[in-house]
């Protein structure tokens, strides 16, 4: 096969990938919806809730007591089996078992769908560096589409030890298709060689560890929005809100903020080190490429002020006060960051990090 | 600033506080007397909250050295905002936002933060120096509220059992302590620590960040980086050596004294570009030759993108290129003067501009200003290049005669005419015309400019930075820091053997599962076989076992759990029975 059958079999293969996401994207949807209301008993895994204190405990079953209905059973986390108030008409209790067994279905659809769809976009990259000869991730459509491929693959990764956090999948895989879109069409770029000062063996390093650091930190970001959503909805609800709007409303349906905050935590607190590494490589190539190890060009500036945030995070949820709502809120700067680095700083700001790839 | 990353457990279930962070001083008496206040302060200024804050700040003041032109990156930039934007311009100027990073307030938000730093670390060291020191804590009342607990009967008396589960914590590398007596009816328990290196991965990342902090400053003090043009070939315009005087541009850390730099010297001898079938470039590669101190051999060498040469006291880079177009001038009187000079590229395709000037001819100054193509096409008559290789080179030049300006004293662009001299007319344009090499233009008063041909032009950087050697290890500390105090958990497992008259089931186990509260709870205690049956009251123990990790996983239940079930270790305690 030619070089450019090879780039053409790649790209067909990245659509391909974005079809057989969205495909398990509508499954999960289909989790997502079919599952039952009671499920927050179920998402704390009795493992993850060992660390809970009594007082945590009693915390979550005073807020979880509206919501499994009406008594605070199934949000108790030594259950093992979601205990919920069984309802005294039997059709509904069959409707109930159905719809379980349903979401169940979709929700394991949904996951061998998404393990396909990661598949077929490794291949679809792999086939990419064939192609190009050098590390698929040279331009900004490569490097967004390694992003996608470990945001999905840490979610699985995430999915190993919390199973139960799997219908979270229809939020993960969203933004994943959504870079990936536009990856594909306002970032596309033909696959093509690079400008001499990206002939190094660095390449691989530093925007291997980039990209790994990102796509880790956007499964972060996600578990943080949840988060946050999830601490909103349920404010409103203890307030008596009855008409709860939209992106807040989801919050009925997800798991315990404190799972949320424990895997938003651990994915970001994973990704730090790789970034540092990321970011030091990065100083190590500048001072060859460039002369100076940190010129404070606006994608090192950047870096700079992601991996400042990000610290903060860290440390704020290692702080008193600091805890809970404002460390989310940092996260979320930490990753719209990241965001603005990757597209406002690549796109619109000169520097010497001009290799979108765009013309 | 140093607390470290991680959960932490509330107080309620930690007895005994796993925290080591310094505790909060009592609000003393202090806050009167200056010194109470400057103590006050000091607290403040090495708090948490303000180390948040003074993060926060820290990336917050970046952000406009990212948005507005900076000067050490980019001075024509900056003097093109100023223009532009006559209001806010100078009061940005003066607010220091165009070097953002060289800035007093920039500077005074690191320099805080490095306090803060320096102020935490401190106490923090002493404090895990004794943490080291010390044996891990009593065990707390209640076993069983701990995250994690189980209990479970063992076959000795308290203190055997006890010293068994020492041993075997032991060889698990943790760090135990037996405390026999302290505890009324007889009761032994072990206390169990592990996870020290968290801490010590924290002070670690912390440390390394600090001595970054230093080396780099101490690196900008002594350091200095500066560029000089020269032409591809050899000869005079091909060398280069490095004192100050020939820079093109020379930026010296304070420290520098200009009058001893490294002796080196360097000749580009030939420079070759090689692009792709787009046009894109392939490799650059400058060939050298060069001599290192004040008279050593002559060394050559290779100079690439991404492969300076590196030598004792500096380093040298090529950093850019583009093309000398070589002009020759004749004047009436006969006398030629040939120029090579640089222009600088506009675009991808090395269309490049600049000019050139002859002020030793004769009756009158020549001055050449236009533009030069590699590969020359013109489209609509401009002239424009297709290709970056130098394959079909052109100049579309304007000739000037009169007076150059150069005499004024006044500092002129190599790269362009003065337009004040051809405003004011002593500068005239005498021809418009397009040549390629070889072809030349003859004006009215005998003079002939003509097109030689073209040379290869690169930019060198030199730069010479005393403790940049020292940074890669620091660096390496860092994230090994990082890792350690991120990957690593702090945990304890406490064990309290409580003695019991007779045999014991499962019932008579303390802690009593209906008593428990947190966590997924494992009665273990009924899979302890007794085949001896009912016979003389033997003393016997029964095991409380808690474990605590300030941890975010939960992945410490199932190490407790492998823990104690070797702890447990029924294989060992039937071959001991045995030999009783």
């Amino acid at each position: 096969m030619s070089t450019s059958d090879l780039a053409h079999l790649s790209d067909s293969l990245f659509t391909l990938a974005i079809a057989v996401y969205s495909v398990a994207l509508v499954s999960f949807c289909g989790e997502y919806a079919f599952g039952r209301k009671g499920r927050v008993g179920q998402t704390v895994s009795a493992r993850s809730s060992a660390t809970t204190t009594p007082a945590v405990e009693r915390a979550m079953a005073e807020v979880g007591a509206p919501r499994g209905g009406s008594t605070s059973t199934g949000t108790r986390a030594d259950d093992a089996e979601p205990r919920e108030p069984r309802s005294a008409d039997p059709s509904a209790e069959h409707a109930r078992r159905t719809n379980g067994a349903l979401a169940s279905t979709f929700g394991r659809a949904g996951i061998t769908i998404c393990i396909l769809g990661a598949l077929l976009h490794a291949v679809s990259i792999s086939l990419r560096g064939a192609a190009v000869d050098r590390v698929p991730w040279g331009n900004m459509y490569e490097f967004a589409s390694v992003v996608g491929l470990v945001g999905v693959l840490s979610f699985l990764a995430v999915l190993i030890r919390q199973p139960r956090l799997r219908y979270l999948g229809v939020f993960v895989l969203f933004p994943v298709l959504v870079v990936m879109f536009l990856a594909g069409t306002v970032l596309y770029a033909r696959a093509n060689q690079l400008v001499p000062a990206l002939h190094s063996y660095w390449l691989a390093i530093h925007v291997s560890a980039a990209a790994t650091g990102t796509g880790i930190l956007m499964v972060s970001a996600v578990a943080t929005g949840l988060y946050l959503i999830r601490t909103r909805f349920d404010r409103l609800q203890a307030a008596g809100r009855q008409d709860i709007p939209f992106p807040v409303s989801l919050g009925r349906r997800l798991p315990l903020p404190d799972s949320l905050d424990r895997m938003a935590y651990r994915t970001a607190a994973f990704a730090f080190p790789i970034y540092t590494f990321g970011i030091i490589c990065g100083a190590i190539w500048a001072e060859a490429a460039w002369g100076r190890y940190w010129g404070w060009d606006p994608k090192e500036t950047w870096a700079f002020i992601s991996w400042v945030v990000y610290a903060a995070y860290l440390h704020a949820r290692a702080t008193a006060g600091w805890r809970g709502k404002k460390a989310a809120w940092i996260n979320v700067f930490g990753f719209a960051s990241m965001i603005f680095n990757f597209f406002v700083v690549n796109i619109v700001v000169s520097g010497l990090h001009s290799y979108a790839g765009l013309n | 600033m140093t607390a470290p990353p991680e959960e932490t457990v509330t107080a309620e279930t930690t007895p005994a506080a796993l925290s080591t962070q310094p505790a909060p001083a009592p609000p003393g008496p202090a806050g009167r007397s200056l010194w109470g206040r400057a103590r006050q302060l000091w607290r403040r200024l090495t708090s948490m909250r303000t180390a948040l804050v003074l993060l926060f700040l820290l990336a917050l003041a970046a952000v406009p050295g990212s948005l507005l032109p900076q000067r050490p990156l980019n001075p024509t930039k900056v003097d093109q905002y100023l223009a532009q934007h006559r209001t806010i311009g100078p009061w940005l100027d003066r607010a220091r936002a165009f070097d953002v990073f060289a800035s007093p307030w920039f500077a005074a938000i690191y320099l805080l933060l490095f306090i803060s730093l320096v102020g935490c670390l401190g106490p923090r060291i002493r404090i895990h120096v004794r943490a080291l020191r010390q044996p891990p804590p009593r065990a707390p009342r209640h076993l069983s509220r701990l995250p994690e607990s189980t209990s479970y009967a063992g076959p000795d008396d308290p203190t055997v059992a006890a010293a068994r589960a020492a041993a075997g914590l032991r060889k698990g590398r943790w760090r135990v302590r037996v405390r026999v007596g302290d505890e009324a009816g007889g009761v032994v328990t072990v206390s169990a620590e592990k996870g020290y290196l968290r801490e010590t991965g924290n002070l670690i990342f912390h440390i390394a960040v600090t001595l970054l902090l230093v080396v780099v400053a101490i690196g900008k003090l002594w350091s200095y980086s500066g560029t000089i043009l020269v032409q591809a070939g050899g000869g005079q315009s091909s060398s280069f050596c490095n004192v100050v005087q020939q820079y093109d541009s020379f930026r010296p850390g304070p420290m520098v004294n200009g009058s001893d730099l490294a002796p080196f010297c360097t000749t580009l001898e030939s420079f070759t570009a090689t692009y792709d079938s787009d046009g894109t470039a392939r490799q650059f590669t400058g060939q050298i030759t060069y001599t290192d101190g004040i008279s050593g051999p002559t060394h050559s060498d290779a100079l690439r993108v991404n492969h300076p040469l590196r030598l004792e006291g500096l380093r040298l880079y090529l950093l850019g290129h583009g093309y000398s177009p070589i002009f020759t001038v004749r004047d009436p009187s006969g006398r030629t003067f040939t120029q090579a000079v640089p222009f600088l590229p506009q675009d991808g395709n090395f269309t490049s501009q600049g000019a050139a000037k002859f002020a030793d001819a004769r009756p009158r100054e020549v001055g050449i200003d236009g533009v030069f193509a590699p590969t020359a096409t013109f489209p609509n008559g401009i002239l424009t290049s297709t290709w970056p290789a130098a394959d079909s080179p052109a100049v579309a030049i304007f000739v000037y005669e009169g007076s150059l300006g150069l005499d004024s004293g006044a500092p002129q662009s190599v790269y362009s005419l003065d337009q004040q001299q051809i405003a004011s007319g002593a500068l005239k344009k005498v021809a418009s015309v397009n040549l390629q090499p070889g072809g030349s233009v003859r004006l009215k008063d005998g003079t002939t400019v003509r097109f030689d041909g073209v040379k290869q032009w690169a930019n060198l950087q030199i730069a010479h930075d005393p403790t940049q050697g020292y940074l890669l290890p620091v660096a390496g500390l860092l994230v090994l820091g990082l890792l350690l105090s991120i990957r690593i958990r702090r945990r304890r497992i406490w064990l309290r053997c409580t003695p019991m008259a007779g045999l014991t089931s499962p019932a008579e186990t303390p802690g009593t599962p209906g008593a428990r509260t947190g966590g997924e709870r494992r009665t273990v205690s009924e899979d302890h076989p007794r085949e001896e049956g009912p016979g003389p009251a033997r003393r016997t123990t029964a095991v409380e076992a808690g474990g605590l990790a300030r941890t975010d996983a939960g992945v410490f239940g199932e190490e407790f759990e492998r823990v104690v079930a070797g702890l447990r270790g029924t294989p060992a305690t039937a071959a001991e029975r045995e030999a009783e």
